[in-house]
């Protein structure tokens, strides 16, 4: 029988207790190592985490959702009625920005986060905000990477949707503002769908956001960014308990959203 | 509001697409009076004169012109599709949407809905979602949502193909209410029965022109082309 862990992250990180101490990563160690091992200590890492509440894990995850949250709520304002627009409006270089915006699906997220250290650094255009390393640099290369996975996902289902509207809304002679607006709300089920592939992009992203943001201690560390540095530190337990709070924290968070959105109930869409 | 639209005259009035002439050129008067059905064969361009004189269609050549300017006529208008759109929303919503768009206080839009989901017999299902309902419920709430906003002119394709005979009734019960209260009616159908219990004008189309016009009984006791005659004998018409 083993001791459960009761250490907290923060007594892991300042050296008092070590995951590596425990038996089961001597034990693993005898045994020559085991991925098995590694999981099962994450998860008792993430469960002792969770209920001893370790404050330091609370800021990191708090700090998570709140960048990535807000970063979801603006790309949302901007990807929803740009969808809305691409879907009911002809113009020239329509089918161009829809091939943009599914290519730029695939936007790379270091190369996101490269381009705006460069417009946010100190010599770049707007150097003078102050806001490299921040958790509003953060949010920007989140909302960069996000708009184009909403709007491309969001555009699919109102296309559908105003294929079977369209003579009807175009017989009502409804503004272009008012076919947007009945396209957005009558697929708002839909469009629930994007903004939580949206939110699982930015919770998980962690290649932008550690240029950006820099992974500052109390300041710009997230849960991904936090998971790469105890990576790194081999401290391959506690990277994995982090994980597993990160993956609880974006099931919870589809799980609410779905309940708030009611879908998937009967006679619902 | 029907004698401050009507008449309506298209004059050469014709669409093409691609190239190729799809309906026309025709030359058309219609008065603000009665119910007015227009019948053909298949593909014969029923749908497209429909569209084309409520605007919704391209006009290529010719024109469609109203006694009012066409901005005051198509807000005096609606238009009722072979297969019922419906918006993803409840029967009440449904019915409410018109009127909000003209900026209708929601209590009074709601008002409206409840009075005219009990005139074509949708009351029970107010709050349901209209995608669950039948098809001839789908149209009665289609037809109900046209009638809603009190239009002077009401254009129906094809409103009750593919309904069963029941459902076909209570809708024509529901459009001959509509004409007894003073909304003229253009109803494009291939359903001869169809025609001669409601009809009060016909317009024959064969080929995208206007073959024969002239009033109901006059059409079916005595047509003048031995197209129309042939079409009323039940022989394939091209």
């Amino acid at each position: 029988m083993h001791d459960p862990p009761a250490t907290s992250w923060r007594l892991l990180r300042t050296g008092l207790v070590s995951p590596r101490k425990t038996g089961h990563f001597h034990a693993k160690q005898a045994k020559g190592g085991s991925a098995i091992v590694d999981l099962w200590e994450g998860l008792r890492h993430a469960f002792w985490l969770v209920v001893t509440f370790d404050a330091e894990l609370a800021d990191i995850a708090l700090r998570s959702l709140r960048v990535t949250l807000t970063a979801l709520f603006i790309a949302c304002l901007i990807a929803l009625p740009l969808a809305a627009l691409l879907a009911v409006r002809r113009f020239r270089w329509r089918r161009a920005t829809i091939a943009m915006l599914n290519a730029l699906m695939g936007l790379p997220p270091v190369v996101v986060g490269l381009i705006v250290y460069i417009f946010l650094s100190r010599s770049g255009p707007f150097g003078a905000l102050g806001l490299l390393f921040t958790p509003t640099a953060m949010i920007i290369a989140q909302v960069i990477i996000i708009v184009p996975l909403i709007a491309s996902i969001a555009h699919q289902s109102l296309r559908e949707l105003w294929a079977e509207y369209h003579d009807l809304l175009i017989s009502l002679n409804v503004t272009q503002m008012q076919k947007m607006c009945t396209l957005l709300w009558d697929a708002r089920r839909a469009l629930l769908t994007a903004a939580l592939a949206g939110f699982g992009r930015g919770i998980g992203e962690v290649g932008a956001i550690m240029i950006v943001g820099g992974n500052i201690d109390n300041a710009t560390r997230v849960l991904t960014t936090a998971i790469a540095l105890e990576t790194g530190k081999g401290e391959f337990a506690l990277a994995l308990a982090l994980g597993f709070v990160l993956i609880a924290l974006a099931l919870g968070v589809n799980l609410l959203i779905h309940w708030i959105g009611q879908t998937e109930r009967d006679s619902r869409w | 509001m029907v004698s401050d639209l009507f008449p309506l005259t298209l004059k050469g009035a014709e669409t093409s697409r691609r190239g190729k002439r799809l309906v026309g050129p025709i030359d058309l008067s219609l008065d603000g009076q009665g119910l007015c059905v227009v019948i053909g064969p298949n593909g014969s361009g029923k749908t497209t004169l429909l569209r084309l004189m409520h605007g919704t269609a391209r006009l290529t050549g010719g024109e469609v012109s109203w006694a009012c300017d066409t901005a005051t006529a198509r807000h005096h208008q609606a238009f009722v599709f072979q297969q019922p759109v419906v918006l993803r929303r409840t029967v009440e919503e449904n019915l409410t949407y018109p009127l909000q768009l003209r900026g209708v206080a929601r209590k009074q839009a709601r008002a409206a809905a409840r009075e005219w989901a009990a005139k074509v017999g949708l009351e029970p299902h107010l709050t349901r979602r209209a995608m669950v309902l039948s098809g001839g419920e789908q149209q009665k709430l289609a037809i109900a949502r046209a009638l809603i906003t009190d239009p002077a002119l009401v254009f129906l394709d094809e409103p009750t193909a593919s309904l069963d005979g029941r459902a076909m009734r209570e809708i024509e019960a529901i459009l001959l209410q509509a004409k007894a209260d003073g909304t003229r009616l253009i109803l494009s159908t291939h359903d001869m029965g169809q025609a001669r219990r409601i009809a009060d004008q016909i317009v024959f189309m064969l080929g995208g022109k206007v073959h024969e016009t002239g009033p109901a009984p006059a059409f079916f006791e005595a047509p003048q082309t031995p197209e129309a005659r042939a079409f009323l004998q039940g022989d394939i018409v091209e």
